[in-house]
């Protein structure tokens, strides 16, 4: 597993970082937090293209950066494969030659997808002889994912890939991260400060604020605290992993997840889609007696397993288990006190289908992004 | 007589085109060095460097010949050496002329190759060393590329500016047909010629073409490669 340490002082007047996290093996660890908290000088420092003033980062049993011992392995020999923002594809090369740049200089014995492979996955058979200048800005991007790819790292490292690009281009791009997050077979370590794309392909997440881990776990359950700067969010709220449980009817969905189903307008895909929701907790309400004429399709009985009150507001999170789900709902503490809530008793979450939208929801594994022309 | 000028006038033409060719290939990688050093370099001294590749722009060209007749004279601190154990003469040669002409046109390649590597992106360079490029590679097959329309504009230009180079090198290798009579040489040597007016005249012509010649040459040449490099 990937180790990451690090301290680095920004200039005068900058904060120090101080971070320490692992990666797992699998999957996508997003690094998150707000702009300037550090997260892109994690990744720099990771790929060897800045240098710590102390740290240690350790990559597939190797260690590549060991201040206390001396050593540092420069980027070219370091075997990570990097995303930027800007794709920065080489302008005087072909987008084959681009592509297998990388590949051209792996280790004969390094393992990983080949060529034709890699250009399936993206989708960019049909740019190979065009120069980047030609290409859009989501078509750039996924030939800088391909060239990572190809150049068969031990590790990806991905910096905002998707920041630069308009709402259409994200949405053009995200499928076809999934797909590279599924196909890749390493560790991804996903830096950004959008939660959407955080919701769609992390699988774990290390939080950061001024340059030090507030907190590091798997996705969902950083996303069900309620202690944690996410919570402040709007958008705050449980993530449920789901799955299309049966075909769209009268244009509703069924989803189930673990402990219950919910009904949604989203058409996600067929039976068997996987899929991540976020609930968000603003959206959510809660009765203590099973509620009757009423509009909400999805009424989940569960039990109150916490109340916690938001500093400085009026209002608290009650956290409701759902079988082994959780579900937050923010709501009033004067409907708190009302109500009578109290940890233990059996409570009704109530959720309006309509609630989820499609922005928020992604990584459907099994769903084959479309190609584009 | 080919195109209205004499054997002796072609000599001059072809001598000063020869002398301009030697010239650039000889300062050619020197500059593409020092061009790197001043653009990428931290150093102590950086600048006094700077000032000292620009100095043949400022100092008078006779200066620069007579300098050059100092270190490269037969009894030259470095010219005796050559000349001693390696049979090497540049005084009063064309090998001397080109060397005169190269120092001349030094500032030019190098401001102009300095330019060319200003333009290229150190994220590029960056990416080349993620994708497992080590030094001398990404240098290859990165930098050198993207920088090359100003190393190409920086050499034509200097080759037009050596076709015309006169104080250095009359100073340094002296006016010998044949040998160092360039064409501005020969240009003089006809002004100074009772009757001679005619083959300034021509000669005059020559040397506009040529040098016009070459600054279209470089423009054309520097949109080429930015059309290719995708910076339209």
């Amino acid at each position: 597993m990937p180790g990451i340490a690090l301290r680095h002082d920004f200039g005068p007047g900058g904060f120090t970082l101080d971070a320490a996290f692992d990666v797992p093996d699998r999957g996508v660890t997003a690094l998150f937090g707000p702009s300037g908290c550090g997260k892109s000088t994690i990744l720099a420092a990771v790929a060897g293209l800045l240098r710590p003033r102390a740290g240690r980062v350790e990559i597939g049993g190797a260690v590549v950066l060991d201040t206390s011992r001396g050593v540092f392995v420069p980027p070219e020999r370091r075997r990570c494969g990097v995303v930027f923002q800007d794709a920065r594809l080489f302008p005087h090369l072909s987008v084959e030659t681009n592509l297998r740049y990388g590949q051209r200089r792996a280790p004969r014995d390094a393992a990983g997808p080949g060529f034709e492979e890699v250009v399936a996955l993206l989708g960019i058979g049909h740019l190979l002889d065009r120069r980047p200048s030609g290409l859009s800005g989501g078509e750039r991007q996924r030939v800088a994912l391909g060239r990572a790819l190809l150049a068969r790292p031990r590790i990806l490292l991905m910096d905002e890939p998707l920041a630069a690009l308009d709402a259409a281009r994200r949405a053009e791009v995200l499928p076809f991260l999934a797909r590279l997050r599924d196909a890749a077979g390493m560790p991804i370590l996903y830096v950004t400060h959008a939660l959407d794309e955080v919701d769609a392909l992390a699988d774990h997440l290390v939080l950061l604020e001024a340059g030090r881990v507030v907190a590091a776990g798997p996705v969902a359950a950083l996303a069900a605290r309620t202690d944690l700067p996410l919570a402040a969010r709007r958008d705050a709220g449980v993530l449920l992993d789901c799955q299309v449980a049966r075909a769209s009817e009268e244009g509703l969905t069924t989803l189930d997840f673990p402990g219950g189903t919910l009904a949604t307008t989203l058409h996600p895909g067929p039976p068997g889609t996987r899929l991540r929701v976020r609930v968000r907790a603003r959206d959510v309400a809660v009765a203590t007696l099973e509620p009757h004429g009423i509009s909400t399709r999805n009424i989940l009985r569960g039990t109150l397993a916490e109340i916690t009150p938001v500093p400085g507001t009026a209002e608290a999170f009650v956290r409701v288990a759902v079988g082994p789900s959780d579900i937050l709902a923010r709501i009033t503490r004067d409907s708190v006190a009302r109500l009578g809530l109290a940890q233990g008793m059996a409570l009704w979450a109530l959720v309006k289908a309509v609630t989820f939208d499609h922005r928020v929801v992604g990584a459907a594994a099994q769903d084959a992004p479309r190609e584009e022309d | 007589m080919i195109l209205g000028l004499t054997a002796e006038e072609w000599q001059a033409v072809r001598l000063s085109l020869e002398v301009a060719s030697r010239s650039v290939i000889v300062s050619l990688v020197p500059a593409i060095g020092i061009a790197w050093l001043l653009a990428r370099g931290r150093f102590p001294g950086r600048m006094l460097l700077d000032a000292l590749v620009h100095l043949p722009l400022v100092v008078p060209p006779v200066v620069v010949g007579w300098g050059l007749l100092m270190l490269f004279g037969v009894r030259g601190p470095i010219g005796g050496p050559l000349n001693d154990w390696f049979g090497i003469r540049l005084v009063f040669t064309t090998e001397g002329a080109a060397l005169a002409t190269a120092v001349m046109s030094f500032p030019l390649i190098v401001r102009s190759v300095r330019l060319g590597l200003e333009h290229v992106d150190p994220g590029l360079e960056a990416a080349a060393r993620t994708l497992g490029a080590g030094p001398v590679d990404r240098f290859l097959t990165v930098t050198l590329p993207l920088m090359s329309p100003g190393i190409l504009a920086g050499a034509v230009t200097a080759f037009a500016a050596g076709l015309g180079e006169f104080g250095a090198v009359i100073t340094f290798v002296s006016n010998i047909p044949g040998e160092t009579q360039t064409l501005p040489l020969a240009i003089y040597s006809a002004t100074q010629t009772p009757g001679g007016e005619a083959v300034a005249a021509r000669l005059a012509g020559v040397s506009f073409v040529l040098a016009m010649g070459g600054l279209l040459l470089a423009e054309v040449i520097a949109r080429r490669m930015h059309l290719l490099l995708g910076r339209g």
